[in-house]
């Protein structure tokens, strides 16, 4: 009767072996309550621009229904190397060193696939996306993370690398603005990795998708310093800073020879990215300017509110200097990450996700998303303040005299 | 634009504390600026954007383009700040291309709105031509959809 034990044992064992994403069996929970106000959405609550949406409709309404070239409509490839010049500091060539595909994610898959063979090691630092260490699974890679630490506001330094490279080791993915910690690198902490890629001799998958929202300096990319553009994947997307997650659209930069194996497998396995995306990703670069800066305000001044009101109920959080997530510490209140946000979910009703559906090294730690509306941040804020006091209180009745 | 100034745009009712927060600065800098503000004249009053159609109001509203001769001395300012303070005007602006002044005129009837033009507005001396057009529904006031469909789509937790 029960066909499910065997037919797993036709799954591939890889496939099989890897856990779905923590934040899945979390949101499965949270959908069957109400009223509840969601800190872990990490997606933008912005309406995609409307000349935006509009272009794509008119794309529709003119009939661009096609397959486009493996490579994506030339001329958002030509806009595409423009704005990575301007926004990431290095020059790349439309024609054969910028790829379209259907979101960053596509972009992440294809470079693993396009470097790796088997039992090659992976160096990336957590917390990280959720999707990291399964892709590079899937890729048959060899994940290796890299903790880092609130101490140091979630940035990766040279020793951390060193402690973890192997001769096997070589790809070395970043992340910065990071989701879910907010952290982000500055040039001068950027030139130590970048010395050490040099002398190590390895190959960077930079995935800055979140390089237009900082708040307090601008984003430096590893790809404009010196050598690095040379032995990098740049990968970017219009999900985040145009708020346009359900258009699936993303891209990737590097040079010919990496761009080239990755389009051969973008070539047979996705074909194209969906062409209305592709004009309407065109249509967003005529004017980031004022699209995206109007939202980085606003996200500047939710950071500043739920940055405040977190310090307010004494919870230890590192400056959140990027992206749209807090992550506070929640140690010393006697729960795990994990206990933490289930029971602030059903006592408060307020949904933010542990620190540990990031890697291991998240716990302690929950990430607060804030691309919620300002009421729904303020509301958050004060269901939170009262479970935190009541934790204490707990905390302070059951401590020993 | 002045940050403080663009929260308070969109919502006047904003806390001091909020505000603060926001802002990152202390609560007093915030009283002090908003106060500054509106002994400058910058901050010139605060309202609430009503949806008028839901209210069944016995009111219309006429938009009046309006052709003027600028006085010898003062220009289009004399002209437009004596129409201004007619009080069934509510808004009124100096425009360019075919005609010199925009007016919004509320009344209770088309009649009423029609007698203000004809024997306040139109009488006055300067007033070369006036055109009368009346707005028939409301679709966005000072940057607000007057259709509220707040729903949001997005899952409600994801990576
Ligand atoms: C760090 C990071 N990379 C990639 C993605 C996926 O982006 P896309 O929508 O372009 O596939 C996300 C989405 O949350 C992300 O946080």
């Amino acid at each position: 009767m029960n066909a499910s034990p065997s037919l797993r044992d036709f799954l591939n064992t890889t496939v099989r072996d890897i856990p779905r994403s923590g934040i899945r069996d979390f949101f499965d929970i949270v959908t069957t309550m109400k009223d509840v106000i969601s800190l872990g959405i990490g997606e933008p609550d912005f309406d995609t621009p409307w000349h935006v949406r509009e272009s794509a409709v008119f794309a529709l309404e003119r009939g661009v229904t096609h397959y486009t070239s493996n490579l994506g409509y030339l001329d958002l490839r030509v806009a595409l190397a423009k704005y990575a010049a301007k926004a990431f500091g290095a020059e790349y060539k439309p024609d054969t060193e910028v790829l379209v595909t259907v979101g960053v994610s596509e972009a992440l898959d294809l470079a693993l696939r396009a470097l790796l063979n088997p039992g090659d090691e992976v160096l990336y630092h957590e917390p990280c996306y959720v999707s990291y260490r399964a892709t590079i699974l899937f890729a048959h890679g060899v994940p290796v993370e890299v903790p880092t630490s609130a101490e140091n506001g979630f940035r990766l330094t040279r020793a951390m690398l060193e402690a973890r490279t192997t001769p096997r080791t070589k790809v070395l993915m970043l992340n910065f603005p990071n989701n879910p910690t907010g952290a982000v690198m500055s040039r001068e902490d950027l030139e130590d990795i970048a010395a050490f890629i040099r002398e190590r001799n390895l190959i960077v998958i930079t995935d800055d998708i979140y390089g237009e929202l900082t708040y307090d300096q601008p984003h430096t990319s590893l790809v404009s310093l010196p050598g690095m553009r040379d032995r990098a994947i740049l990968l970017h997307g219009f999900s985040k800073a145009w708020a346009m997650t359900g258009f699936r659209l993303g891209y990737a930069c590097g040079p010919a020879v990496l761009i080239d194996a990755m389009m051969k497998i973008h070539q047979y396995t996705m074909l194209c990215a969906s062409s209305l995306s592709q004009k309407a990703a065109l249509e967003a670069l005529t004017r980031p300017e004022v699209d995206v800066t109007q939202m980085v305000d606003e996200y500047r001044r939710r950071r500043n509110f739920i940055a405040s009101a977190l310090g307010d109920m004494g919870l230890q959080c590192h400056r959140p200097l990027g992206a749209f997530y807090a992550f506070p510490s929640i140690a010393g209140l006697g729960v795990t990450s994990h206990e933490f946000a289930i029971r602030l979910l059903h006592e408060e009703r307020v949904a933010v996700v542990p620190g540990t559906a990031f890697g291991a090294c998240g716990e302690g730690f929950v990430r607060c998303a804030y691309a919620t509306s300002m009421d729904n941040i303020k509301e958050a804020m004060l269901r939170m303040d009262r479970f935190v006091s009541k934790l204490r209180k707990a905390q302070g009745a059951g401590a020993p005299i | 634009m002045d940050e403080l100034l663009k929260i308070l745009q969109t919502n006047a009712l904003e806390s001091r504390e909020n505000l603060a927060r926001m802002l990152a600065c202390p609560v007093a800098e915030i009283n002090e600026r908003i106060a500054g503000f509106e002994k400058d004249g910058v901050i010139r009053g605060y309202q609430a954007i009503l949806n008028e159609d839901k209210l069944g109001l016995d009111k219309v509203t006429a938009v009046i383009e309006v052709k003027v001769t600028p006085q010898r001395e003062g220009g289009f300012d004399t002209i437009a700040e004596r129409i201004s303070r007619f009080p069934e005007v509510s808004s009124a602006y100096l425009m360019s291309g075919t005609y010199d002044l925009l007016l919004f005129v509320e009344g209770r009837t088309l009649r009423e709105v029609a007698s203000f033009v004809s024997e306040r507005l139109s009488p006055l001396e300067g007033i070369l031509s006036t055109s009368t057009h009346f707005m028939l529904k409301t679709y966005k006031r000072f940057g607000v959809l007057m259709r509220q469909d707040k729903s949001d789509e997005r899952l409600s937790v994801s990576p």
